[in-house]
């Protein structure tokens, strides 16, 4: 679960809420029922979820503000802060763990010089943790956005992360 | 077209296993599931089509995972009367020359890792064998006689690997939705329920809960029922029902089906982990499948029965796997659970009747449905009927997911099916149950998989993780992980979770950091035995198990850490370091050209020495050395 924030970050650009509406309105027909759902779609499209956003999603559904500002910080995937271009997800499962993923995972911090759940100055990378994407077998796996990357040893990791703008 | 009848049914059926069992010409299926992606199959799907395009001889197929995970990209190749051959690691780059080994008739054994006698599922028994007459091939083993697939019993995985995911009419061509098109012609809830009851099937997710029960107990509640699948699958380290959404997502939407028919229900929820998109993907897809042949939505085979499922994503909450805080998860509520003193078969999502149950349960139910309760509980053991999926991963040569009888030893799936421990090293234990499990020590090894056999000595069978450990991996680490990771994913509710987890967990950090003292072995256990008593839900009560069979086990390791200050197991930074053997080290330098921060200098085929000031004890170095020469001190 993430922190509770002190602060929400302002958006730093306009919302788009005719967006918002296609998401709350159309795809999830206004139903609160489908709050996570409908946070997991303004995640997607604007990277993290911007304050305004949690505010309008308030309104739409009737649903108090408080509440959905448990949901976001209940819920581990989703982020109040924005982030980087590249979102590096690395599990830290039981068989990624057994097969050195603490490692991989400090070469990565060593080598950004970030910390889980944080984003690089320029803005190029965010580091996630997460506790299994299933693909068990080929341990330790880490994701840069879609691309998964298994077997992965601490070696690789300085070229692995070459390759995202 | 839509199926009205089970005549409609063979229609299909006949039309598609030829399509699967006797192609025009050559037939290439890529494993595409998550791990076989992730192993590069995508790459290779993509270069096999830009070879052969639809439309000529070769047809390139997409499959789900065969389970062999060790070995991917699995790619499969067959022709009409030829023999049936599974190329392993085959990544982009070797897909033309795996091909042309089939097409030459090489059969290079390198390449290969078996060629397959009998493809039919377990539903076609009455269907020739399509290989039957196929001469096999000599020198090449046959995927039944390896030890990953001999012991293997397939079920729940009966067609993963075997089929497109994304073709309804594929899962119709090996026995699918036949269970579920009878039973609504021919037979009454009360008989279903009778035959799940008699089958002695058990919730597969963990709770092992008997189904058959479960089923007849939310039919009798009143009010609008709901069949809710559990494809969340928290457990860090089991994927056994990611591979089944998908590899085989309409065994998942049948098994509901029934259910659904069984109980008197119109509306399902399969509420799946968003960390599987893929997994969200086929579902989609065969839902919208299932609802263009009218198996789904309204008049169901032209009947009087109604059915829709809806899909509902997690968001990253190990906790949403427990029954009600699912239940609250699809209100679009937070995730925490409640007391079950009223239990969510009768008060559950939306406060009425619910029936949860786990993916690979589903998968199984028209498989018991078709062969009969007797033949699946003539499988097993006394109170554990059938077949289990494991998922085989950590320190183990053959990873990958296994099904195998109930009653199978631990022994024979890690060492015979799994080839035991890589690079020469020893066992050490096997973690079960994820982190509401234990970990077993080898002298425990002959004990049979089920549901009462491990928590005899503390663990349980879980959802199916099977984490093997060798002597790299600390046990007093290793316990610190999951309070860590329960303690991140605790609800915060109830006192004895949120605030026993964490100050279990401050003691066993100060251990691993060398500030542990005399006591503190007590002091854990005693907060364990708190937390267990008087937790809300079961994450909390079966939080401590972990540390308490580490404990049990392995308490010489813990001595170690507290009393020498010294993690012999070379995984607590502060408790040890690296050496350099002088009678093992070769002087060959690979350690020294590996190491990040240029810690070890020497002459080639001179001995090494290790700065112990600059080394961050990555370990990159010892994994790297092949005389065992980097030790640990």
């Amino acid at each position: 679960m993430n922190t509770v924030h002190q602060e929400l970050s302002a958006a730093p650009e306009e919302l788009d809420y005719l967006e918002l509406d296609r998401i709350i309105e159309d795809e999830y027909g206004g139903d609160k029922e489908n709050l996570i759902m409908m946070l997991q779609a303004i995640q997607r499209r604007y990277n993290y979820i911007p304050r305004p956003g949690l505010t309008y999603l308030s309104e739409k559904t009737g649903v108090p503000l408080s509440r959905i500002y448990g949901i976001a910080t209940f819920y581990a995937t989703f982020s109040l802060e924005p982030r980087g271009r590249n979102l590096i997800t690395i599990c830290l499962g039981t068989a990624c763990h057994v097969r050195g993923a603490k490692r991989v995972q400090e070469q990565i911090e060593q080598n950004l010089h970030i910390g889980d759940g944080q984003t690089t100055e320029d803005g190029r990378f965010t580091l996630e943790s997460v506790r299994c994407i299933g693909c068990c077998s080929l341990g330790p796996v880490v994701k840069i956005n879609e691309d998964v990357h298994a077997r992965l040893a601490p070696d690789q990791v300085a070229k692995t992360l070459n390759r995202y703008e | 077209m839509k199926i009205l009848s089970v005549k409609d049914l063979e229609k299909i059926s006949k039309k598609f296993s030829k399509k699967l069992y006797d192609p025009e010409g050559v037939k290439v299926n890529v494993g595409m599931a998550s791990c076989g992606i992730a192993a590069g199959a995508k790459t290779t799907l993509e270069r096999a089509l830009r070879e052969h395009p639809a439309g000529n001889s070769v047809e390139v197929r997409q499959t789900g995972c065969i389970g062999f995970c060790e070995e991917e990209p699995l790619v499969e190749i067959l022709a009409k009367g030829k023999p049936r051959v599974v190329y392993k690691r085959v990544t982009e780059d070797k897909f033309a020359d795996v091909f042309r080994d089939y097409l030459e008739e090489k059969f290079n054994k390198k390449l290969i890792l078996g060629q397959m006698r009998d493809p039919r599922s377990v539903l076609e028994e009455d269907r020739e064998n399509p290989q039957e007459k196929v001469k096999p091939l000599k020198g090449i083993p046959f995927l039944d006689e390896i030890p990953f697939y001999a012991h293997q019993v397939k079920i729940a995985l009966r067609n993963c690997g075997y089929i497109d995911p994304d073709s309804i009419e594929e899962y119709i061509g090996r026995g699918g939705y036949f269970a579920f098109v009878r039973i609504l012609a021919e037979m009454k809830p009360e008989e279903i329920i009778a035959t799940i009851k008699k089958s002695g099937l058990r919730g597969r997710g963990g709770g092992g809960f008997p189904t058959g029960i479960k089923w007849e107990s939310c039919r009798k509640h009143p009010g609008e029922r709901y069949i809710i699948c559990n494809a969340d699958e928290g457990d860090p380290g089991a994927y056994m029902d990611r591979s089944v959404l998908e590899g085989d997502p309409h065994s998942v939407l049948e098994g509901m089906l029934i259910a659904a028919y069984a109980i008197g229900s119109a509306q399902g929820f399969l509420y799946v982990r968003n960390e599987y998109p893929l997994a969200v993907k086929r579902l989609v897809s065969a839902i919208k499948q299932a609802e263009a042949f009218g198996l789904l939505g309204d008049h169901i085979a032209g009947s009087n029965f109604d059915f829709q499922v809806k899909i509902s994503t997690g968001a990253g909450a190990f906790v949403c796997g427990e029954s009600t805080a699912l239940m609250a998860s699809l209100e679009g509520k937070v995730g925490r659970p409640r007391a079950k003193y009223v239990h969510t078969i009768e008060k559950g999502f939306r406060d009425s009747p619910s029936n949860l149950n786990n993916v690979e349960t589903y998968a199984n139910v028209p498989v018991i449905m078709l062969k009969g309760a007797d033949w699946y509980a003539g499988m097993g053991t006394k109170y554990s009927k059938g077949t289990k999926v494991f998922s085989l991963v950590g320190k183990v040569k053959n990873t990958g997911l296994v099904e195998v009888p109930m009653g199978t030893t631990l022994r024979e799936i890690i060492f015979d099916m799994g080839g035991g421990i890589p690079k020469k090293r020893k066992f050490k234990a096997v973690q079960t149950g994820g982190p509401s499990g234990g970990c077993i020590p080898e002298v425990f090894l002959d004990l049979q998989v089920g549901f009462d056999e491990l928590t005899k000595v503390g663990s349980m069978m879980g959802s199916g993780g099977m984490i093997v450990m060798d002597q790299d991996t600390c046990m007093v680490d290793l316990a610190r992980y999951f309070l860590d990771f329960l303690k991140g994913e605790s609800c915060g509710q109830c006192t004895p979770c949120r605030e026993g987890i964490k100050q279990m967990l401050e003691v066993l950090t100060d251990i691993c950091e060398g500030r542990g003292k005399e006591g503190d072995i007590e002091l854990l256990e005693e907060m364990g035995s708190m937390i267990q008593k008087f937790s809300l839900c079961g994450l909390g009560t079966s939080a401590p198990n972990p540390v308490l069979t580490t404990i049990l086990y392995f308490r010489d390791e813990y001595e170690a850490h507290i009393q020498d200050k010294k993690c012999p197991a070379g995984v607590c930074k502060p408790l040890f370091h690296y050496e350099v053997d002088a009678k093992a080290c070769t002087g060959c330098h690979v350690c020294a050209l590996k190491c990040p921060q240029e810690a070890i200098t020497g002459d080639k085929k001179e001995v090494h020495t290790l700065d112990r000031d600059k080394c961050i004890k990555c370990g990159i170095c010892y994994e790297a050395c092949k005389f065992d020469a980097i030790v640990v001190r």
